[in-house]
């Protein structure tokens, strides 16, 4: 699969609630090369902070050729990346991974969900979906962030932990109480709302696949620091090791061990 | 490829590591590279000098639990605990790769116990690599490891057997977590070896204060980058003095400038190691710059810069 490291320039920054950013980046290759579920790595400018951050792509432009990444501030790099404007040079590195297999979603009742910060992949998937698709969005609080451009693709429902929008509790407890169905099931969030999606699928037989999330370095596969646990002996190591970063981030539920 | 080739004549960056002639002084440290698969994406592996494989085993290793890495100011932290799928998957799959590839082979060979090097280095015996790296010094791994790197008897004990035992020329990678590395670099070089890397890791800890807890699930893990850099040059020019084996210097390599200092204080060839995560490309441009260099300053032959800094 095509990737390469270029400097791409901003096109524009906008912050979408507490921590939350959203980066639009102009770069032809990655946009023209990338696929839901996919991510890129955006360097910093501070070479003592030397590794690449892993950010999922939230949209995919290919017309016009940029990219929108929307992520939180988890520590000094992404600070940095949040305080970028408009024309600032970045280096960045993609696309990485394995997407979301959209054709398995062709003539099937698809749930993307995605909780807190992995929400903005799901809405790439969402755009990119033809048929019937519901989005499942979990939130601790509001503000709602990207609630809008779901909705222009299709029903949402959302699930806040603090109840102040949607149902309260969980993206399981959304779909339970509004007696949603699906055939097959697309989701990014935390390992623990991704355990609990895995053992509901496995309940209702439905076809699911997890985007997951390690700590990374080198991004590509070649530095096996971002394994998660594998079902099956895997096809590098001959452990039971995959790597997050070039088997993954998606994997078929019943691939990994959460 | 080859940016330079008008002037490959003018200058020449070939250099000896006990008898295996490598095109240029630069390869890759073991474990920031796999076995070249994945970075041969970004990177024509033909101008590399060698490339230096993740260590090997007699069987797979699955590692150490996540998180296996974390940042640090101007370096990181890594616990990956040597995770490798064994010899026989490394023979079947990765020698057969690299065989694809004008450069040279050198495999890193790690184990638990001394029965476990040898089987590596008697298996590899047959294969077609061109040096072998001993790994005494992975500071990740609770058996074998280090273990066989800290102490000066421990370290001619295996290297005189991983000698006995090997067809091809070993390089013993030693550890900077040692009073004295030159001790060390001379208890190998005792033991029969015929060049010597440094230097692996250092032994680090960081702490995540907002979850209080560390920030790595071995608690543990080998500081590398820029950040040990001046302890990797200093470890070099002092085991430079002290053997009149080869050295391969690594540790903190980001330019051609960084690796210049290390051929200045003594190594003959070089390793590029995590720079490879922030730039894919690393390798190959600090080929290019070191060639650069040597042009800039009319130097025609990169061996009169081994060791000229007394």
């Amino acid at each position: 699969m095509a990737k390469g490291k270029e400097t791409a320039q901003v096109i524009s920054q906008e912050r979408l609630a507490k921590d939350i950013y959203s980066m639009w980046i102009r770069s032809e290759k990655i946009a023209a090369w990338a696929v839901p579920g996919q991510f890129i790595d955006v360097y910093t400018k501070d070479n003592a902070r030397l590794l690449p951050r892993p950010i999922s792509l939230c949209e995919i432009d290919r017309e016009e050729g940029r990219l929108r990444i929307v992520y939180r501030v988890a520590g000094k790099g992404t600070e940095e990346f949040s305080r970028y404007q408009a024309k600032e040079e970045i280096d960045i590195l993609g696309p990485l991974g394995n997407g979301f297999p959209l054709e398995a979603a062709e003539g099937k009742r698809v749930f993307l969900i995605g909780g807190g910060i992995g929400i903005p992949p799901m809405l790439a998937a969402a755009e990119q979906i033809k048929g019937e698709k519901t989005a499942i969005l979990g939130y601790r609080d509001g503000p709602l962030f990207l609630k809008e451009a779901f909705a222009a693709q299709g029903p949402v429902y959302v699930a806040t932990e603090d109840g102040s929008a949607g149902t309260r509790g969980n993206v399981l407890d959304a779909i339970r109480e509004e007696g949603l169905k699906a055939d097959l099931i697309f989701a990014c969030g935390p390992t623990p709302m991704l355990r609990a999606i895995k053992a509901y699928a496995q309940e209702k037989g439905t076809l699911c696949y997890l985007s997951l999330e390690e700590r990374m370095a080198c991004g590509i596969g070649a530095c096996l620091a971002c394994v998660c646990q594998s079902k099956e002996i895997d096809g590098h190591s001959h452990v039971h090791n995959k790597r997050v970063c070039k088997d993954g981030p998606v994997f078929r539920a019943e691939e990994v061990e959460l | 490829m080859e940016k330079n080739d008008g002037n490959a004549a003018r200058v020449d960056m070939q250099v000896d590591i006990a008898g295996v002639k490598l095109k240029n002084p630069v390869m890759e440290a073991s474990g920031t590279f796999g076995s070249g698969a994945e970075y041969s994406e970004f990177v024509d592996l033909n101008r590399l000098g060698a490339v230096v494989t993740k260590g090997v085993a007699n069987v797979p290793w699955p590692g150490n639990p996540t998180p296996r890495i974390a940042e640090t100011w101007g370096g990181m932290l890594n616990a990956i605990g040597l995770q490798n799928p064994g010899i026989d998957v490394f023979a079947r799959r990765d020698i057969p790769f690299l065989k694809q590839y004008d450069t040279k082979i050198v495999v890193n060979v790690c184990g638990k116990t001394p029965e476990d090097y040898v089987e590596v280095v008697e298996r590899l015996g047959d294969e077609p690599v061109d040096l072998l790296e001993i790994n005494i010094s992975c500071p990740n791994v609770k058996e074998g490891g280090i273990a066989f790197g800290q102490d000066p008897k421990a370290v001619e004990k295996i290297t005189r057997l991983c000698k006995a035992h090997a067809r091809q020329p070993v390089i013993m990678k030693l550890s900077p977590n040692v009073t004295d590395i030159t001790v060390m670099a001379k208890a190998a070089e005792a033991g029969g070896a015929d060049a010597i890397s440094l230097i692996n890791t250092l032994t680090g800890m960081k702490i995540d204060v907002e979850r209080r807890t560390f920030a790595l699930a071995n608690k543990t893990g080998g500081l590398s980058g820029p950040a040990i850099k001046p302890v990797a040059v200093r470890m070099v020019y002092q085991v430079s003095g002290a053997v009149k084996v080869p050295i391969i210097g690594m540790g903190g390599i980001w330019t051609a400038e960084d690796a210049l200092e290390f051929i200045l204080a003594g190594a003959t060839a070089v390793a590029v190691g995590t720079a490879n995560f922030h730039d894919p490309y690393a390798t190959v441009k600090v080929i290019d710059e070191i060639r650069a260099y040597m042009e800039r300053h009319g130097v025609q032959d990169i061996r009169s810069l081994i060791g000229a800094v007394r």
